[in-house]
């Protein structure tokens, strides 16, 4: 039995349409799972509902086999870490990270030293007597992140908690949470809408849409072969075409051209997905899989340019290096490659 | 800086007109004439003996203190949660239970103390001092519900729900974390609610009875029948007393905490 378990959990806030609709997770002990998606999926009322703010209407949520749907929060002993890092301003960084053991009754030497560690651990000593105030934003994930850890939690929530930091130092604090993840072992759920963050840190991804997960698989499962049309769009597939199966692993795209995959799937009808970082540009129509059209607009990246490409089968979205650059209104001869095109 | 001739004169004008009145009446203290007159003729200290002395004023200086001490603290009491209540929660009527906290301030004071009066005093039959006490209480109550509001305002309350994960019970994280980080509002508030209730005139008006009356009712009993500059001498005092504590406040806290 997973050691944490979200069966059929109902939210639902005052009339309005249910947040989650019968969300379900199995989480190992000691994985970092990630809930990702855009903004009003779900996946915050998903932390709170485990962190015992919200009490689902619906559904059970246990941890190591005990029921804890009605547990009030201050008895779960879960660590939580925001994006407001949310410290307590009137306390110093030793107090802070020692609030939760002095609320356990535990001797002040235990304590001590606990906050000791817990500091060498999170890279804070000589910080000790400051006030969250006069902390630079990395510090002060990171206070956050030793009080929520100091207390030994069943299970660590972190709700965006790197989205306050600049760019390099998300990079770091990234390295640094796994890093402490893995050596303390504790079991994590990281609430994020950014892709990459949560592909680089999580041993497994939810991507939630609408109040259900869609997909729920490792980070790389996830980006190569997505399931649904929607996980395939938040994670950068682009070009989205609809297929009618013919025979195994040969489908009509819109009665016009027809394209070989090396995936293959049940449906008759499906859509036919690709990056278009995958698409190739090609000098002539020769081969299979090539489809033509006219450049639309033009778009420098950087690395690359995107041409958006008006074809027989809808705007199809090129990236493509920038060794030869097209002009608006060229020709161009785009081939899928079968190993390639994801089927939805 | 833009510099304007008119400009400061203009401003000038108006503190000399909102300050000569009291710098007179302060003067006027220290006359020796039994009546209240200006220039003054003499120098003494006498007036102010004779506010010690009087017994009414004692008494009534006492009783507004212990009346503004004992409404503030009612204020606060019924203030901080009824403003934490409107600050955390999302509730039905929110902006209505707001704007009827709110309203002892719109409404005249003589009408809250008329309207006490009628339905308390007259009805009722509550004694005096508790009669009076509500009704300071109903002046007060706003400032406390108003100042503390806007406190919590800046109140990020996940740091309350991060104590609740820590394993602290709602009422402990209400005391030790809520209640530490506004604590300069409900100073401000205390202060404010101190001030009004201690400066109330019409509502103590209504509920004051006979022999028992608030200093600024004392003071105006007293005008009504003797001119002296007793009055300008208890004056120049409750100033000092207030100058007084809006040094400690400015020390302390800082002036921005009442505007806050």
């Amino acid at each position: 039995m997973a050691f944490i378990q979200l069966k059929d959990i109902v939210v639902r806030y005052h009339r309005k349409q249910n947040v989650l609709k019968g969300l379900q997770l199995d989480i190992q002990k000691g994985e970092l799972v990630s809930l990702l998606g855009p903004s009003g999926c779900g996946k915050t009322t998903t932390l709170r509902v485990m962190a015992g703010f919200i009490e689902p209407q619906e559904g059970e949520f246990h941890v190591n086999g005990k029921d804890l749907t009605k547990v009030p929060v201050h008895k779960r002993n879960f660590g939580l870490v925001f994006q407001s890092y949310a410290l307590f301003p009137h306390l110093t960084v030793e107090d802070n990270v020692a609030f939760g053991l002095k609320l356990r009754k535990m001797a002040k030497e235990e304590i001590q030293k606990k906050v000791r560690s817990i500091l060498e651990v999170c890279d804070l000593v000589g910080l000790e007597k400051r006030f969250p105030k006069q902390l630079s934003g990395g510090q002060r994930q990171r206070v956050a992140l030793a009080r929520a850890l100091v207390i030994e939690p069943e299970l660590l929530l972190l709700d965006e908690p790197l989205s306050n930091l600049d760019a390099k130092l998300r990079l770091h604090m990234r390295v640094e949470i796994k890093r402490i993840q893995k050596k303390l072992g504790i079991t994590t759920i990281f609430v994020t809408h950014d892709q990459e963050e949560c592909f680089s840190i999580s041993d497994k991804v939810a991507v939630m849409n609408e109040g259900v997960i869609e997909q729920y698989d490792t980070p790389e499962k996830i980006y190569t072969y997505p399931k649904t049309e929607f996980v395939a769009r938040f994670i950068g597939f682009e070009n989205f075409i609809c297929f009618q199966k013919q025979q195994p692993h040969c489908y009509m795209a819109d009665n016009k051209a027809l394209f070989i995959t090396d995936m293959d799937i049940e449906q008759t009808t499906c859509k036919g997905t690709i990056r278009p970082d995958d698409i190739l540009i090609k000098e002539d129509a020769e081969g299979g899989n090539v489809v033509t059209g006219t450049i639309q607009v033009r778009t420098f990246l950087g690395k690359s340019y995107q041409y958006e490409v008006k074809t027989d089968l809808g705007v199809l979205v090129v990236n493509a290096a920038s060794e030869r650059i097209y002009e608006t209104g060229e020709t161009l001869h785009l081939q899928l490659p079968a190993n390639k095109i994801i089927l939805v | 800086m833009l510099k304007n001739k008119g400009l400061t004169i203009f401003s000038c004008l108006v503190f000399a007109f909102l300050f000569l009145p009291l710098l007179l009446m302060a003067v006027t203290a220290f006359g020796e004439a039994s009546t209240i007159t200006f220039p003054i003729e003499g120098f003494t200290l006498k007036w102010f003996g004779n506010v010690f002395a009087s017994n009414a004023f004692m008494e009534a200086l006492k009783l507004s203190t212990v009346l503004a001490l004992l409404a503030t603290l009612l204020g606060l009491i019924i203030g901080i949660p009824a403003a934490y209540a409107l600050a955390r929660y999302t509730m039905k009527g929110k902006a209505f239970l707001k704007g009827f906290f709110l309203s002892p301030t719109i409404v005249p004071g003589i009408v809250v103390g008329y309207a006490i009066y009628q339905f308390v005093v007259v009805s009722l039959r509550m004694p005096i001092f508790e009669s009076l006490l509500l009704g300071h209480f109903l002046v007060v109550l706003p400032y406390s519900i108003r100042i503390v509001s806007s406190s919590l305002e800046q109140f990020d309350f996940s740091i309350e729900e991060v104590a609740w994960t820590l394993g602290c019970n709602k009422w402990k994280t209400f005391f030790k974390i809520v209640i530490p980080n506004i604590t300069s509002g409900i100073s401000a508030a205390f202060m404010l609610s101190f001030i009004n209730s201690f400066n109330n005139i019409p509502v103590s008006m209504f509920l004051s009875g006979p022999g028992v009356s608030t200093l600024p009712t004392a003071l105006m009993n007293h005008i009504e029948y003797n001119y002296d500059p007793t009055v300008s001498a208890i004056s120049v005092l409750l100033m000092l007393a207030t100058i007084a504590i809006m040094f400690v406040v400015e020390k302390t806290l800082g002036i921005a905490a009442f505007t806050k």
